[in-house]
Parts: structure tokens; C-alpha cells; sequence
């Protein structure tokens, strides 16, 4: 079977602006999109350039712009969209495109690191003889944040990053934080809280579900969000109501 | 462009970040320096646990976990460092959960832990909990949590930055040469002590598991500086990967009770190991796969048999194994919960590779001669924990272990270490070589040669493997290779040249698999993974020894060191 994609170029050594290559390729619907570009670079043009690791949604390298929303090119096949017609593949929106399908994630990563705390909490050379108690129910207020394999895919299609607020923290950030504020094990969760409602943190999300639809992991990205606004409200609370503000 | 370091590790996985945040202080600078985002090294595919004798679920001993994994070596483990991996492992995983891996817990709040295959209590009497997971995905929690506390305490990350050279002065290791796979920019690393974290090569096989970054590139690196490979022949073929894709189906799915059948339905797995059946090591359920489809009993007469998870439950699948029963669901479209998955062995992980000492020290000859300031840690090395066959969970605390010590012993060896004088052709050699490749007119290009490798491995040095086949082998390598020189790139871009990458990488691919060929040629024998159809029993009085295998300028010499017997004597394996 014949299948056609219009891929997205850029390759800044030579071009003022992008264009769109389309390339027709013999592929079966139940492959990956990824086979597909690398059937392209393989077999028709070397000079193709996009991310990839793991090739089955755990590395977090390939996500990217399909017919218009973020995914996976590892985690979709061709028979996931209408494959009669040309599938358009371009790079996740936001970031600053360095060439043709691979864009600059610094800035992702940059915020991932704005959340932490800058003190260190453990030491890898503590003699620690035991573990710490976790019941389950405290383990599971986590346990959907760690499914986040910081893909970018929610930047790549958050209308907040994309269209309103270039500095906001963004959804992958924020889950990390939420992944630490509600572990029952961190003891610098404070110093956590007040990082995140910085000026573009946080209270930026306006909740438009769109990380969440597009999520590769399914995670309820919009609803950790609100749960961490929601924690910030309630530790205001217990600080105004014993006075000690 | 040369940055300087007291300590530079090359590869960013579970072991890389273990002895980054161990050796990292105010008076020790590390950078670790990666060929892809450090978030995408593959530790983050590790799906079902991470092996200790916590005892959370029943009783259990660290000398029980020893000796299961040495009976899953055949043998052939080191058993001084054996002993290390299974005393040690309880506290690195204390180490672990206090730096925050999200365990999954048990009902009184402990680490919970599942069985996996090859561990048992007291010596072989049945199955044990002794698995500690993140549901599964263990790998990519333990990475998370580790790359946090990496960010935090400062560690300098290289992402995207491929490294084609060691530099060595005075036969001592003092830094490395890459370049910049977004710019071309040639970046040398100067440094006291040097690290290779680089992981597998699973790459040079059709189906495996591995990622595309997996393409041997440390043992190339190794080779290069005219160090030798060990214990080479024995590949790891894990029993269930996703047939025609080769995605990993965790042993935690056969942990958790999923069973496997053949064509026929039968559950077949007792006729091999009656007392562990689908719980065996992978060695011996990756042969007895085939030995089914051989028979004619794959399904609908194929080459693969199904991997039935139907027992388990919705809640089991959900809870437990959410990646594995959502992979199932994306590529091949199967619900776990109703229909049985096609599956057939895939190529995992190699039990050799760079010889090291207890502490990660790279060693430069079976007589173990210690090279000060270098150090090998995780897959790419071999101190030898797994001898002929790894049990699963065992590469975890492999990594988590060992690369702790080697942080701590890097600490120590840093103070004595002074940055030595860079070779004065640092910088050339790479350059020169890139240019050469990018200049390259040749007919030859590079998908067709690793295709050509990667189908001549998996049919003639797999599972099976015959004298014959390996001959063959070994020749068609030597082709491959010589084609090689024939190379041309179309591209000639500096800027992600993906062509270029790969140009660099079946070098090394090519360089490893014929290690692989030479040394399981060589070893005439069936030991662990290493099964000669024309040797088929296991040979102590000839073959209790490791094999060391370098190059040189008339090809590959190999040597070998015999081991000395520790506190478990080799016996009949049987499961």
C-alpha cells in the first residue's frame, strides 16, 4: 500500500523559511508513523532530520506535530488517520524548530528544573538502613503524574504557551511539582508550593483540557493542575485561619 | 571546544546518573555527555522491578538471591561480586526510595514485591517475591526521580553530543572527543577520571528490544583503545517480545500470573522447567519458545505462541502492568483481558562487555591489570554479576549498585588524579574523520549494511547457534565490513545529520557483532544464553572461564581466565 506524507522542513544553514516535502512510500497500516520517517530518510531523502529513542512511548523523544495535533510518532500508526489523504507531519508547536522535525526542548527542560527546589533534600551516601512507610492510598495521590515521559507534547499544543504566555511554566512542569507536593514523603512540599504559584506558574493553566486530550500517556494533566491549585488554596486557608501569616 | 571536568561520564541511563549524583560535590565537577536527551536513555524501558532480598512479602536472605543468581549464570558469575550485588542491593534500594522513587506499596505501607523469573527461596524450593517495581515502569521512575536529583545537585548534562574517541596520555584515560549532533561543533572533554555508562547493543539484531541508541557504541570506544571484550558470545534473548515488533512484555506479566501456550493451547513451559515453568530464567524459556515452534506448535502453525494474560483480571492489568497492557493495545490492537498476545524471543541484553573490578575499574586484561581513572559501569560493562544468563531485576540493582560504588570510589580516586595533557591530535581526529564521512562518495550506504547485519545476526548467532552458522557469520562480517570502507553519505549537513550518526554507529555495530561471532564461535559449549546446537551440553572442566576477545591489526586475538569456584559449586541447572 502506497501512503503519502507531507513532512515539514527547515534546515537553517540554507533556508530563509520552511517548506513542506511530500514523500509517498510503501507502508502497511499497522505500522508506526516513525517507520515511516525512517523509511523516508532510509530510502528517499538522508537529509531528514527528527528525534528518536525507544521507539514504543516510554523515552519521550518523538513527539510531534500529526495532522495537526501532538503525538507520538512511535505510538501512532498510519491506520490511526485517514491515510487515504496525505498525513502532515510537523514539529511540535511552541518550541523554536532547529531543523526540519527537531525543535529546541531546552526550554522544557529549563522549566522542569524552575520547579525544583534549589536545596538539596537527600544525599545518595545517607546510610540509610530503612524505608520510609507509604500506604497505598498515599502512593495512588501520585500515581497518574508518573506516567509523564516529558515528551512536550501538552507544550506543543497549550493555547496558554502557544498563544498567550510564552513564560508560563507549563503542564509537564507542573505535574512534576504535583508529583513531589503530593508524595507524603517530601518534607520540603512548602517550598515547592511557593515556587510553583510564582508569576507564570501555576495559576496560569486556564484549564482548556487540550494537554489532557492529547496526552500520549493519558494522564489527567488538566485535573493534577487543579488539584495542585487547590492545595495552594488550602494551605492558605490552614496558615490565615491559625494566624500565622 | 574543550570543557573540562574532574569526572566525565558517557551515557546518561540508571548507571550513568547513580555515579553522577554519588561522585558530584563542591570539589568534584561531573558532566554527563550523551548521544540523546538524557531523559531518553533506555534504563527508562525497564518495565518489571528491580531485584533485593527486602523480605517486605516473606522471608528472604540476600545468600538466597545470591545463589539464584549464580545458578542463573551457570555459573559462570563472579561470585565475589555476586555476593556484593545481593548484599548490597537491599540498601540501594533503601538508598533509592529515599530519594524518592515512588515504590508501589503493600498493604503495610512497604515496598511491595512481585516474583520474577529465577528467584527463589531457599535454594531453588519455589518462586519468591523479591522484586521491588513502579508498577511497570520501574526504569523510568527510578531515571525520573535520579534526573531530578541530578538537576538539583547540579550535574552538567551534554545532551545530543556523540562521542567517536577516548583520549588516552601515557596509556591513562584523560578525556574524550565527540562532536555536537545539533551543530557538527567538535566538543572535547577533559577530564581526571572518565566513565563508560554507554548501555547495549541490541541493535544489531532485527528484533529487539532495545532503542535505536543502542548501537554498542562503548564497546567500540573500548575496542578502540585496544582493551578487550569479555564474555561477548552470551546475548540475552528475552522470552516475550511482541511478535513482528519486539517490544518488551515484561516477566511481570508471567509474575502476575499470565501463562504461556502454544499453537495447541497447551501451557507448555512444565515440559522445560517443571517446578518454575513459566517463571524459569529466560534463557531456558527463549530456547523451549522455539523448541515449540520447531515442533509445529507455534500458533496457526507460525513462529511465535501466546502469552495468555486472560487469568489476571482487569484490576492486575490495570494496576500492575498499565504499559504493557496499553503497548498491546496500541500496536497490535489486543485487549489483554480477552485475547491472548502473540509473542516470540526478542533481543534484550548482553551479560558481557567491558571488564571491570568490583568498584567499576576497567580492567586491561584477563590478568586484571587495573587502569587508574577509567571506569565502566551498567550493561556496557562486565564485572561479572550475570555470567552466561542475567536473571530479570538483577540489571536494575546491577546498575544501582555498582554505580554507586563506582561513584564513591571516583570520589576517592579524583583527589590522586591530575588532569593529564590532552593528546595534541584531539580535536583532529574527530574532525578529520567527520570530514571523511561527509566527504565520503562511496556506493555503499548505511541502512543496507546494518539491515544486512542485523538479518545475519539474528539467523545465525541467536538462540541457536551452530559452528557452521557462526563460520558463516563471521565471514559475512568481515564483507560487511569491507563494504564499509565503500561508504558514501548523501548528506552532507552539519546540522542533525542523522546519516552521519549512523555512518559512526554500524562501525561500531559491526566491530561488536563480530566480537560477539568470535567469541560464541570459539566457546564450544552450551552454557546460559550460549546455546551450540553442535555442543549442546554445558563443559565445566574446559569451559569454566571467561573469555577475552581484542582487536589488533591481524584481527581478533581472544585469551581466556579461568574463575575460581566460590561458595556455590556448580551443579546441574535445573528449574
Amino acid at each position: 500500500m502506497n501512503v503519502t506524507l507531507k513532512v515539514y522542513r527547515f534546515n537553517p544553514k540554507t533556508d530563509q523559511e520552511s517548506h513542506y516535502d511530500v514523500f509517498t512510500i510503501e507502508a502497511e497500516p499497522s505500522e508506526r508513523i516513525l517507520d515511516c520517517l525512517n523509511r523516508i530518510r532510509w530510502t528517499k531523502d538522508s537529509s531528514l532530520s527528527f528525534r528518536m529513542s525507544c521507539a514504543h512511548g516510554i523515552c519521550g523523544s518523538d513527539g510531534l506535530t500529526i495532522n495537526g495535533q501532538s503525538a507520538l510518532a512511535c505510538q501512532k500508526l498510519i491506520k490511526d488517520y485517514d491515510y487515504q489523504n496525505e498525513i502532515v507531519i510537523e514539529p511540535l508547536k511552541y518550541f523554536t524548530v532547529i531543523k526540519d522535525l527537531i525543535v529546541d526542548i531546552t526550554p522544557f527542560f529549563e522549566r522542569l528544573k524552575s520547579i525544583a527546589p534549589k536545596t538539596q533534600t537527600n544525599s545518595v551516601l545517607a546510610d540509610d538502613k530503612k524505608e520510609r512507610l507509604q500506604s497505598i492510598e498515599e502512593r495512588n495521590r501520585f500515581d497518574d503524574t508518573l506516567k509523564c515521559i516529558l515528551c512536550g507534547c501538552c507544550y506543543g499544543s497549550c493555547p496558554v504557551m502557544v498563544e498567550q504566555d510564552q513564560d508560563f511554566v507549563g503542564p509537564a512542569a507542573i505535574l512534576r511539582a504535583q508529583r513531589y507536593i503530593f508524595d507524603s514523603r517530601t518534607t520540603d512540599e512548602n517550598e515547592r508550593l511557593k515556587i510553583i504559584q510564582k508569576p507564570h506558574g501555576v495559576w496560569g493553566c486556564k484549564s482548556y483540557y487540550i494537554c489532557t486530550f492529547v496526552c500520549p500517556k493519558n494522564i489527567k494533566v488538566t485535573e493534577a493542575i487543579l488539584k495542585t491549585k487547590k492545595k495552594i488554596i488550602q494551605e492558605k486557608q490552614s496558615i490565615t485561619v491559625t494566624g500565622d501569616m | 571546544m574543550i570543557h573540562k571536568y574532574d569526572v566525565v561520564i558517557i551515557g546518561g541511563g540508571i548507571a550513568g546518573l547513580t555515579a553522577a549524583l554519588t561522585a558530584s560535590s563542591e570539589t568534584c565537577q561531573v558532566a554527563v555527555v550523551s548521544k540523546v536527551y538524557v531523559t531518553r536513555s533506555h534504563s527508562v524501558a525497564a518495565q518489571g522491578g528491580i531485584a533485593a532480598s527486602l523480605g517486605n512479602e516473606e522471608d528472604d536472605h540476600w545468600e538466597w538471591h545470591m545463589y539464584d543468581t549464580v545458578k542463573g549464570s551457570d555459573y559462570l558469575a563472579d561470585q565475589d561480586a555476586v555476593e556484593i550485588l545481593a548484599k548490597e542491593a537491599p540498601n540501594a534500594i533503601y538508598m533509592l526510595e529515599h530519594l524518592g522513587v515512588p515504590f508501589s506499596r503493600n498493604s503495610r505501607g512497604k515496598i511491595e514485591q512481585r516474583r520474577f523469573g529465577g528467584h527463589t527461596k531457599n535454594q531453588g524450593e519455589a518462586p519468591i517475591k523479591r522484586a521491588c517495581y513502579v508498577s511497570d515502569r520501574t526504569g523510568r521512575a527510578i531515571m525520573d526521580t535520579l534526573f531530578d536529583q541530578c538537576q538539583q545537585k547540579n550535574v552538567t548534562f551534554y545532551n545530543e553530543v556523540y562521542i567517536k574517541q577516548l583520549l588516552f596520555e601515557s596509556n591513562l584515560c584523560c578525556g574524550a572527543a565527540g562532536y555536537d549532533l545539533a551543530t557538527g561543533e567538535t566538543r572535547i572533554f577533559h577530564c581526571r577520571v572518565v566513565v563508560l555508562a554507554t548501555g547495549g547493543c541490541g541493535k544489531i539484531y532485527k528484533t529487539t528490544s532495545n532503542g535505536f541508541a543502542s548501537t554498542g557504541d562503548g564497546f567500540a570506544l573500548a575496542l578502540d583503545a585496544s582493551l578487550p571484550l569479555k564474555d561477548m558470545e552470551f546475548v540475552q534473548f528475552h522470552p516475550t517480545g511482541i511478535y513482528g515488533f519486539g517490544i518488551l512484555i515484561s516477566e511481570a506479566a508471567r509474575a502476575e500470573g499470565g501463562i504461556l501456550r502454544n499453537g495447541l493451547g497447551e501451557p507448555f513451559m512444565e515440559k522445560y522447567a517443571p517446578s518454575l515453568k513459566d517463571l524459569a530464567p529466560r534463557d531456558i524459556i527463549s530456547r523451549a519458545i522455539l523448541e515449540e515452534i520447531k515442533k509445529g506448535n507455534g500458533v496457526t502453525g507460525k513462529d511465535y505462541v501466546h502469552l495468555d494474560l486472560r487469568g489476571l483480571g482487569k484490576e492486575v492489568l490495570n494496576n500492575k502492568l498499565p504499559e504493557v497492557s496499553s503497548f498491546v493495545k496500541t500496536y497490535i490492537g489486543i485487549d489483554p483481558s480477552q485475547t491472548p498476545i502473540p509473542v516470540a524471543p526478542t533481543c534484550h541484553y548482553i551479560m558481557g562487555g567491558i571488564p571491570t573490578d568490583v568498584e567499576g575499574r576497567v580492567l586491561a586484561d584477563a590478568k586484571g591489570t587495573v587502569l587508574p581513572g577509567f571506569y565502566a559501569i551498567g550493561e556496557c560493562a562486565c564485572v561479572s554479576v550475570h555470567g552466561a544468563n542475567r536473571l530479570g531485576c538483577n540489571s536494575l540493582i546491577d546498575l544501582v549498585v555498582f554505580g554507586r560504588r563506582a561513584g564513591i570510589s571516583i570520589l576517592e580516586e579524583v583527589k590522586k588524579r591530575i588532569f593529564l595533557p590532552l593528546p595534541s591530535q584531539a580535536e583532529s581526529m574527530v574532525e578529520d574523520k567527520i570530514q571523511s564521512l561527509l566527504e565520503s562518495k562511496g556506493t555503499e550506504c548505511v541502512p543496507v549494511l546494518r539491515e544486512t547485519l542485523q538479518r545475519l545476526m539474528t539467523e545465525q548467532c541467536s538462540v541457536f547457534r551452530t559452528g557452521e552458522n557462526l563460520e558463516q557469520a563471521l565471514k559475512q562480517i568481515h564483507q560487511l565490513k569491507k563494504r564499509l570502507q565503500n561508504v558514501g553519505l548523501t548528506n552532507k549537513s552539519t546540522v542533525f545529520n542523522m546519516e552521519l550518526q549512523e555512518a559512526l554507529e554500524i562501525n561500531n555495530m559491526l566491530r561488536v557483532a563480530e566480537v560477539i561471532v568470535f567469541s560464541a564461535l570459539h566457546r564450544k559449549e552450551s552454557r546460559g544464553a550460549h546455546f551450540r546446537s553442535d555442543y549442546p551440553e554445558r563443559n565445566d572442566q574446559e569451559w569454566l572461564k571467561h573469555t577475552f576477545v581484542q582487536e589488533t591489526p591481524i584481527g581478533l586475538i581472544k585469551s581466556y581466565k579461568s574463575m575460581d569456584i566460590g561458595r556455590f559449586a556448580p551443579q546441574k541447572r535445573r528449574y
